[in-house]
């Protein structure tokens, strides 16, 4: 296992994140620490084990299809930065 | 289109589902609501809210999978699709990857062009919609989450089309077993039904396939079938003028009519899957998918077949009749009613039609139940009225507002058809007596002047007279 800079910064362009290059030196060295102790697990023989999702062994929690009650315009933006009417306001995205 | 290249077409759907409520909580999903009014902590993404199953969304999911071919995965899994945008609040969508909750499914298609032709359908996944953005003018955008969390179904198809035709006729076929099944309400205008196209040309007999363009926002049958033969032809001509065609995402302009590529979501997408620890894996036991078909109703496909060789339908008859359920449900009641196949679609098609459209009604409210006309087609049976008068007694029972029956028309109109041979006999004298000149040309040989007389005495008995009296006693006359 050896994350490169370029992972890095192909990670931090996918969670719009921008480093400074120390930044960016910095994370490469922890990531690549993280993952090599990780990686560890690989020693293992996983051969003929189905792939875990879980850590619990439960199966199909549903829900009825039946309507509860919305919290409301006003609770749903109380944490908005800025609101436009009963939308929340966010900077232009397209074109 | 140039003959020199093969198009291939692969298409994914989204159905949005008919369910109360979201996919993962108890949220309204109703379309036009006032914006944000229908969110709670699940749909909002805030912290700490974990998601639940709907568990009729499942049910949805294997009743599509059954009737389009599927197999049912056994245990399938969530999983988060990572990408940011203002509409998705969580910055990841709940969606399924790895295992579907649908495998290997096809469905038959017909097209003047190439025939019946099977094509296949890769998966079917369930997964969340995200909310929708509105663009205002100046430099910001409105989010509304009323829609986020909704539940829809994914399917995705095998690029085993070769036409804008085959990709139409797939598509109305997928829209006719979804809205049939009542899993959908089938409005693509609202967006209950979905749908972006891959389209790619390649050289004829080029094994690899071509590189792709998606195509989206193709929101009628009608915009989707252009907007293939617009990025067709778009492709041959970058092809031919020594160009590449690049891999994106392109939108239909409708006002246009042509597609134009999406800058700025070029970035590749790198979605990094992974299982949802919030939600367990969905186990669905073979006992759960065989009630679930044995609940299926019948489909198109079916109801043609059966109409056409069983009640012996034309193939038209049968096709128009089952379009769409509300029409063929109609169509079944009333001929369990009065069992005379082609008398039945007859009505269907031709008055019960025109009064729904000329009413702007939907058939599953028409005033006139099966009941009720299957009265109207009893009375013309037993010769209590002619086909003519049944017509009036429909519009009757109609404006009662379905509160009369064909019987109590009649009465209250006086509409039963005269068959009395002397009242008959009066009208016709009366009638010959004020045409003579005419009566004399008829009997020279004229024969066209038959339908003149008949045509006469019914307007004089008001529709009343019996018809084949009638004639019978205008020969009587002739001969005298």
């Amino acid at each position: 296992m050896k994350i490169t800079q370029q992972d890095v910064e192909h990670v931090a362009r996918l969670a719009r994140l921008t480093l400074e290059p120390q930044e960016l030196e910095m994370m490469t060295g922890q990531m690549d620490a993280i993952l090599g102790y990780v990686d560890k697990l690989n020693e293992l023989d996983t051969e003929g084990i189905e792939p875990t999702a879980h850590a619990v062994p439960m199966s199909n929690a549903f829900r009825a299809d039946e309507k509860k009650s919305s919290i409301g315009i006003e609770r749903a933006l109380q944490n908005a930065p800025e609101r436009d009417g009963s939308c929340y306001k966010v900077p232009k995205v397209i074109e | 289109m140039d003959s020199k290249y093969e198009v291939v077409i692969g298409l994914e759907v989204h159905v949005q589902l008919t369910t109360n409520t979201k996919i993962f909580c108890g949220c309204s999903k109703d379309f036009g609501q006032e914006p944000n009014s229908q969110t709670c902590p699940v749909c909002l993404g805030l912290p700490g809210a974990l998601p639940v199953l709907n568990k009729q969304v499942v049910e949805y999911a294997i009743k599509t999978g059954l009737a389009t071919n599927h197999s049912i995965t056994p245990r399938s899994i969530f999983a988060r699709k990572n990408y940011f945008y203002p509409d998705l609040p969580k910055g990841y969508q709940i969606s399924q990857f790895e295992l579907p909750i649908c495998q290997h499914g096809w469905l038959d298609i017909e097209t003047e062009e190439s025939g019946k032709k099977r094509i296949g359908i890769t998966r079917i996944h369930m997964e969340e919609d995200a909310g929708k953005l509105i663009h205002t003018d100046g430099n910001s955008s409105a989010v509304d989450l009323n829609r986020a969390c909704t539940p829809l179904l994914e399917i995705v198809s095998e690029p085993d089309m070769r036409s804008a035709e085959e990709a139409i006729a797939y598509l109305k076929q997928l829209h006719q077993i979804v809205t049939y099944l009542g899993v959908c309400d089938g409005n693509m205008e609202e967006g209950s039904f979905r749908c972006d196209a891959n389209v790619s040309i390649r050289p004829w007999g080029q094994e690899e396939f071509g590189t792709r363009a998606e195509l989206k926002n193709l929101n009628s049958f009608r915009f989707i079938k252009q907007a293939i033969e617009y990025e067709v032809e778009r492709q041959i001509d970058v092809i031919e003028d020594g160009g590449k065609v690049v891999q994106e995402t392109r939108l239909f302009d409708p006002d246009s009519g042509v597609t134009r590529s999406m800058r700025g979501k070029e970035e590749a997408h790198d979605y990094r899957y992974f299982p949802d620890p919030d939600l367990v894996p969905l186990v669905v036991s073979e006992d759960w998918v065989e009630r679930v078909r044995a609940e299926l109703p019948e489909l198109p496909a079916a109801k043609i077949r059966r109409y056409s060789e069983q009640l012996g339908l034309s193939e038209y008859d049968a096709g128009v009749i089952s379009a769409e359920r509300p029409t063929a449900d109609y169509f079944d009641a009333l001929v369990t009613l009065y069992p005379n196949a082609k008398i039945c679609a007859n009505w269907v098609m031709g008055e019960v039609s025109r009064a729904l459209n000329e009413n702007a009604i939907a058939i599953a409210d028409c005033p006139v139940t099966p009941e009720l006309l299957a009265g109207v087609l009893g009375r013309i049976e037993d010769n209590t009225i002619s086909g003519k008068i049944a017509k009036t007694v429909f519009e009757e029972i109609w404006s009662s507002g379905g509160s009369k029956t064909a019987d109590q028309v009649i009465e209250e109109k006086g509409l039963k058809q005269v068959s009395d041979t002397g009242a008959i006999e009066a009208i016709l004298n009366e009638i010959i007596a004020a045409n003579q000149g005419q009566f004399e040309e008829l009997k020279g040989g004229k024969d066209k002047l038959m339908g003149f007389f008949v045509g006469q005495v019914m307007k004089a008995s008001k529709g009343k007279a019996n018809p084949a009296m009638v004639n019978e006693l205008m020969q009587k006359k002739l001969a005298e």
